[in-house]
């Protein structure tokens, strides 16, 4: 009986508002020149009451609980624009934000009902959909190819493929997961999933409020991994590559580590030739927050692209680091209703409209929030008639066919 | 104010649910248990009343699996006690077992008594009876009130002023005395979200206090037991139309205009 989701193992001394500036990345605050370029290209900095150099100010006055019993943090997703901005280098997105969330986050009477539900089912089911932990690998019956799961044939694998969550379970990503489970096949990868026993990385867990449960995640996606032999993880989910990257180093994480997309571009000359069929699109390319920039691969997914028969490749006014973010990061995926009930554009519309203002045909993507949030934009704004969302790997699927 | 809310977990409808091989009942080994929803609008509605009128929450649940976080979870969001009860099973002998149970540790010390308000979800989905809440405010001689939405007691803390609902919006007011059983149907708002960081620093920190079955009236035995249950029969009547969706719209509409609904 008891049996328990939650691991009560003690967390390593962490960094915390009260001993921020005993850490180097702390006391980086302190060399701020209140430029403001941190407000000024923060895609919701016009509508929050204390934009990022604000919050510094105040941290530096000690003045920091106006800014929790504010709602300018729930603005915040964490699309590193800041961080990548700054003059000073000030580890905004990875460091200063996630404890200011933490902190209202306690201070925050009720969380929006979308938040809250995510983050809870991201503890219960491992995914923040609310889906069954059960029915994670579900998909792999309909990849058309065969995809090993390490629980069914423990034998050591070249790669781990770390699906994570919507290409899961949500139907359009799931498109994206056949679509690599191909392209790793053609390739000869020797790959196996977790299945079932994969849970959310949990990237959005710390950049949102939640430490306890990215810890909670990580301890628990460790001690699988350690289960079984591989050399190399994979993953499709741009986050879950930021989280092994830059966090669960600290559990001990020393695999080698790729994003699906960068990976596959690595692998181009192998891949050039399967990729006969033409697709005659105009392709526009949207960078991810956490693969562009945070991790820098703006060459990997147009490389990819520009090597599919027919494909003319197009780009949107703020490409790479000045990309747009598609507002689902930090927690944003689930706060659309918040941001609507509040009056504020959602992100992904204004990305959409810049798509569209390219003439393009196909709004290209690799990060698996993407897929819902563009597609549903592009209904809202009635564009998609002229605009599909396909994740790079989709089309270099597509076109291996035939 | 001292209030005890009882908390029971219930399987977990995301996961699929299956017949145990006897056919009487779910095969166990295969469900998950989760907290019963309107036990947690119970906890959420016992905490505000804490915050407003000081005092403390007790909660009292069967062991089940995943129980632990259940309670851990209660003592983190501001519970000061989580009691156990080791009843081996006796939660799937029904409810009326099960009401036994908890009054008998209830009236048993267990230092739960003197309470002012006894918080429970007003019905569950494992049974849908209703019946935890009024047999055991009749076992320990209390006022009961079910579908309960609004709880309001005196500052004094003899009377409370309860809202319940009815069909159609209905709402009744009453004037209870206390103490009282509530059968809570929702809490005055949403269950509060605790940071997983306050549940581990819980588990580290408190402890759940693990109480002996008390021996029951006609040992637990269930007046009524199920003899068969099954899953609902495909009844093959759905007609899924395939196609694109301008044949599939017409056809749809076709169907509508046959049957003269449009």
């Amino acid at each position: 009986m008891g049996v328990s989701t939650i691991c009560p193992t003690p967390a390593p001394p962490a960094m915390t508002l009260e001993n921020l500036f005993e850490f180097p990345e702390g006391r980086r605050i302190l060399t701020c020149l209140q430029c403001g370029m941190c407000a000024g290209t923060c895609p919701y900095g016009d509508v929050m009451d204390f934009p990022p150099r604000r919050i510094i100010a105040m941290l530096r006055a000690g003045m920091l609980e106006k800014v929790f019993e504010s709602e300018s943090l729930l603005a915040c997703v964490a699309c590193y624009a800041c961080m990548a901005k700054c003059p000073r280098d000030i580890r905004l997105t990875e460091v200063l934000l996630p404890l200011m969330k933490e902190q209202a986050l306690l201070h925050m009477p009720e969380l929006p009902g979308e938040l809250q539900k995510a983050l809870q089912n991201t503890l219960r089911y491992g995914n923040p959909l609310g889906e069954s932990a059960r029915k994670r690998a579900a998909w792999v019956k309909t990849a058309g190819v065969p995809v090993r799961i390490f629980q069914e044939d423990p034998a050591p694998a070249d790669i781990l493929w770390f699906v994570e969550c919507y290409t899961s379970y949500y139907p359009r990503g799931q498109d994206c997961s056949r679509a690599t489970a191909r392209l790793f096949h053609a390739l000869g990868v020797d790959f196996a999933i977790l299945g079932n026993e994969e849970k959310c990385a949990g990237e959005c867990g710390r950049l949102t409020w939640e430490p306890g449960l990215f810890e909670t995640l990580m301890d628990y996606n460790m001690a699988v991994f350690q289960k079984y032999r591989f050399r190399r993880l994979v993953t499709s989910c741009p986050h879950a590559y930021n989280a092994f990257k830059n966090r669960y180093t600290s559990a001990g994480f020393g695999y080698e580590l790729d994003h699906a997309t960068p990976f596959l571009g690595r692998h181009l000359d192998r891949l050039r030739p399967l990729l006969s069929r033409r697709l005659e699109a105009k392709v526009t390319y949207h960078d991810p927050c956490c693969l562009g920039r945070q991790n820098e691969f703006y060459d990997a997914p147009r490389n990819l692209l520009k090597a599919i028969p027919g494909v003319k490749l197009v780009e949107m006014t703020h490409n790479r680091v000045n990309s747009i973010c598609c507002g689902g990061g930090g927690g944003g995926m689930w706060l659309d209703t918040y941001f609507k009930s509040r009056g504020m554009e959602r992100l992904s519309e204004r990305r959409v409209k810049e798509a569209a203002a390219t003439g393009a045909d196909v709004l290209a993507v690799s990060c698996p929030y993407e897929i819902s949030r563009f597609e549903d934009a592009l209904k809202v704004l009635g564009f998609d008639k002229q605009l599909r969302v396909r994740d790079v790997t989709e089309l270099l699927a597509e076109s291996m066919e035939g | 104010m001292n209030l005890l809310v009882l908390l029971k977990m219930v399987p977990d409808v995301v996961e699929e649910l299956d017949i145990a091989s006897g056919g009487a009942g779910l095969d166990m080994d295969v469900a998950r248990m989760a907290l019963s929803e309107s036990d947690d609008h119970a906890l959420e509605q016992a905490l505000l009343l804490k915050e407003r009128m000081g005092g403390t929450v007790a909660v009292l649940a069967v062991d089940a699996a995943e129980v632990d976080d259940a309670l851990f979870t209660a003592l983190a969001k501001g519970a000061d006690r989580a009691l156990k009860v080791d009843a081996g099973g006796v939660s799937q002998a029904g409810t009326r077992a099960l009401a036994d149970l908890l009054a008998r540790v209830i009236a048993d010390g267990h230092n739960l008594l003197p309470v002012d308000l006894i918080l429970t979800g007003t019905q569950a989905i494992d049974d849908l009876d209703g019946l935890v809440a009024p047999l055991v405010a009749h076992q320990l001689g209390l006022p009961y009130l079910g579908i309960v939405t609004e709880v309001t007691p005196e500052p004094a803390g003899k009377v409370a002023s309860v809202v319940k609902e009815y069909s159609g919006g209905v709402r009744g007011r009453f004037e209870v005395d206390l103490p009282a059983v509530l059968g809570i149907q929702s809490a005055e708002r949403p269950p509060r979200y605790v940071p997983v960081a306050k549940v581990r620093a819980a588990m580290k920190t408190q402890r759940i206090e693990t109480v002996e079955a008390p021996t029951l009236a006609d040992g637990g035995m269930a007046l009524a037991e199920v003899k068969s249950m099954s899953k609902p029969e495909e009844a093959g009547r759905a007609e899924m139309i395939e196609g694109t969706p301008e044949s599939a719209s017409a056809r749809l509409c076709g169907i509508l205009a046959d049957r003269g609904l449009v």
